[in-house]
């Protein structure tokens, strides 16, 4: 089990040069294609977000626009070089900056926002190896830097100097950080079972064992608190009470334009990517294929694992999750915030906390009497 | 039920919130002054006057047949019991009876605008809570509405169709029978919206037990329409006291149960309009099948010239009870014209069910009370 940054490591050191110079091209080049990845995902995210809201709400969605005036067929292209046209329109759009705003805070805002997203993906696999860097402390390392954005939503609501802005940050604030609770105490009943925070031993128990979702009743649930917790955190729909466009215009989001702007749209796509990632490989197998969750099928399926076609297995799973979200969205109201308060505190902290100590339980047992 | 904090124990300073005129649920120019405290909302005050339009003044100056357009634009959602209301008011002043078939038209594309104003009433609560998809589906289900409208006059929003003494055009060959097949597609849609929207766990949370409008304090405050019925009310002008041909239809008045909550919540104020959409087709049906045959242009001479006196005719529009009092000196023009706007009373009532709740919640209960601020600035 090899990381990138150990991989390019190994790679490049038959070559005779300086250890440092090595190490920031270990850093700089996961750190382009990162964000590569995120800024693909958010154009590809968006046009695939506006098709699943036009398919729900019996509409077309965007159809006009091709590339290099090449429609293709409408049918066939489907307007696709919509995602280009948005692309261009948002980084060309002019920057506004309200008068009273503070500056450097309005400034700095989006980039610690993105910043937080785009550390998180260090810990992220893609497939079997494929991942920046495989450390021992994987799940905790997701953890700490997916709250690093909330800091970047109070700076962006506070510098704003608009009440709605204002509104949704102290929302947002409170959202994020209530339902860092039942997230970290689900992933660390996943932590508790298997018995390590890594992200490959995580995976590999799984491939030795079975899938978490599978593993026990307790988990199953888990599962479920997990997701409908990162819904909220990354501010979807029912939980988007910080950006509540029939309440609050667009919450801590209203004064920022252009690209900034788009910034803050990079790194809500890259949430949704991240969290859906996270649930993929720990509770769905990761990289797995679907064929190993029963000894039904044939051994000669197994074929269906492997490195290349990981990638494939996890985006698959990763991927469901994010149209689950985009489902959510199109078919929920909003929660009001004391409801959204109370689903955290009185309903998912009790019953991950009970959760935490029935599985306890279960493993105790299951290992005395294997 | 939801308990609001208690402010002898935790209290901070408030701040003064404008929501509106730009705001995207004030539903038009309207324009809140907020006092909050936190989310928790101490008072509302609603400022209107952004679509002033001196309509009334207008009217002065204008024959009787010029106003119809501008009642059209009043309530721009139910443009056709706008002018209908008008035309009644004015066929009071000119003592007209008017021939069978009129009557019935008038019925017919009263109560198809009543379902296409309730179809947004319905979908814009839905995206006030939240919720988007509905909106899109009730606005696709009201084009189907405008179509038939379109086929009627040419017009899809404005329509000036109803005038004194008539309507403009007679009914379109086939109009019968496609408006038999818009009811048929329609009524199995609105089991769609309830399972999507009517009956979802978070609506009901949102909704019920929200902005609790008593029926003491509704009445007190003159609210009408579904709005008052939602809180429990038969007040129904179809009904009490029947107007053009309503007393030969067989319909129920729908009234709020509390049959998630309280009885006057938000719930019920929405629940009655899904509910009278389901009365409007039964009177469409009946309408639709006992239309005579008949002239459907009353012979009036070029300049209408009522005699001297005053007149006040009330109609139930979409919104509820729409007054015109007209005031004749035996002029071509009216000597004072003064329109009661439903909404505009039904808006006064915001303070009362939204103060003490929370920021969501007067949104909420502002979009229950489905108003319309080109009537009520007129």
């Amino acid at each position: 089990m090899t990381s990138i940054v150990d991989s390019l490591l190994n790679t490049i050191s038959f070559i005779n040069i300086d250890i440092n110079i090595l190490l920031l091209f270990a850093i700089v080049v996961p750190g382009l294609v990162l964000f590569i990845v995120m800024a693909l995902n958010v154009m590809l995210s968006v046009y695939f977000e506006r098709k699943v809201a036009a398919f729900m709400q019996d509409r077309l969605g965007p159809m006009e626009v091709g590339i290099f005036g090449f429609k293709g067929g409408k049918k066939f292209w489907g307007g696709i070089g919509q995602i280009f046209a948005d692309t261009v329109k948002l980084l060309t759009k002019e920057d506004i900056m309200p008068a009273n705003a503070d500056k450097v805070l309005m400034l700095i805002a989006p980039f610690i926002i993105v910043a937080g997203a785009l550390l998180t993906f260090i810990g992220i696999p893609f497939s079997d190896g494929l991942i920046v860097s495989d450390f021992n402390i994987g799940i905790l390392y997701i953890i700490a830097m997916s709250s690093v954005g909330v800091i970047g939503v109070i700076l962006a609501g506070w510098s704003s100097n608009n009440k709605w802005s204002l509104y949704g940050a102290m929302r947002s604030a409170a959202q994020i950080i209530s339902y860092e609770i039942p997230i970290g105490l689900t992933l660390l009943l996943v932590v508790i079972v298997c018995g390590s925070l890594q992200v490959s031993d995580i995976v590999q128990w799984q491939s030795d064992n079975r899938w978490f979702i599978f593993h026990s009743p307790f988990t199953f649930v888990a599962f479920f608190i997990y997701f409908i917790s990162v819904v909220a955190e990354t501010n979807r729909t029912p939980f988007d009470i910080p950006e509540a466009e029939s309440e609050l215009v667009a919450g801590w989001m209203t004064e920022f334009s252009g690209f900034k702007w788009s910034i803050f749209f990079m790194s809500e796509y890259a949430n949704m990517l991240i969290v859906s990632l996270v649930a993929s490989f720990v509770f769905l197998g990761g990289w797995l294929s679907p064929f190993t969750i029963f000894s039904i099928f044939p051994d000669s399926w197994l074929i269906l694992d492997g490195f290349y076609i990981g990638i494939f297995w996890l985006l698959i799973k990763a991927l469901f999750l994010v149209f689950v979200m985009m489902w959510f969205r199109w078919t929920f109201p909003r929660l009001r915030v004391d409801q959204l308060m109370y689903t955290c505190w009185k309903v998912f902290i009790p019953f991950s906390l009970a959760n935490l100590f029935f599985v306890t339980i279960w493993e105790l047992i299951a290992g005395a009497l294997s | 039920m939801f308990k609001i904090v208690d402010k002898s124990i935790i209290s901070a300073d408030e701040m003064v919130l404008n929501m509106g005129p730009q705001h995207p649920s004030t539903h038009g120019v309207l324009r809140l002054k907020i006092i909050t405290d936190g989310e928790i909302v101490s008072s509302v005050e609603p400022i209107i006057g952004y679509l002033h339009r001196c309509f009334e003044k207008h009217c002065e100056s204008l024959s009787y047949e010029q106003i119809v357009p501008f009642t059209d634009r009043c309530d721009y959602l139910a443009s056709m019991h706008m002018s209908h209301s008008y035309s009644m008011a004015v066929e009071k002043l000119l003592d007209l009876e008017l021939p069978e078939r009129v009557e019935y038209i008038r019925v017919i594309v009263a109560e198809l605008q009543r379902i296409a104003s309730h179809l947004i009433a319905v979908g814009v609560f839905g995206l006030d809570v939240g919720a988007i998809t509905p909106f899109t589906w009730t606005l696709r289900d009201r084009e189907r509405i405008l179509d038939l409208f379109e086929m009627l006059c040419g017009a899809r929003l404005l329509y000036n169709y109803v005038w004194p003494g008539g309507v403009s055009h007679d009914l379109p060959p086939n109009f019968i029978q496609k408006t038999h097949e818009f009811l048929d597609y329609f009524l199995p849609q609105i089991d769609e919206y309830n399972q999507v929207l009517t009956t979802n766990r978070i609506f009901i949370e949102r909704s019920a037990d929200v902005g609790v409008l008593p029926l003491d304090v509704g009445i007190n405050y003159g609210v009408t329409g579904p709005s008052l019925r939602g809180s429990g009310s038969t007040f129904d002008l179809r009904k009490d006291e029947p107007y053009s041909v309503y007393d030969k239809f067989d319909f129920d008045v729908p009234v709020g149960q509390g049959l998630m909550g309280t009885v006057g919540d938000c719930w019920d104020r929405y629940y009655v309009k899904v509910l009278e959409m389901k009365e409007s087709a039964k009177i469409l049906r009946q309408a639709l099948d006992g239309i005579p045959k008949g002239d459907v242009h009353e012979v009036l001479p070029k300049k209408i010239r009522p005699p001297k006196g005053e007149v006040y005719s009330r109609y139930e529009s979409a919104r509820g009870d729409v007054g015109f009092y007209i005031r004749s000196a035996g002029k071509n023009m009216p000597d004072r014209l003064k329109m009661r706007s439903p909404a505009y009373c039904n808006l006064s009532v915001l303070n009362e069910i939204s103060a003490g709740w929370m920021m969501s919640d007067v949104i909420a209960a502002l979009g229950s009370l489905d108003i319309v601020l080109g009537e009520i600035d007129r």
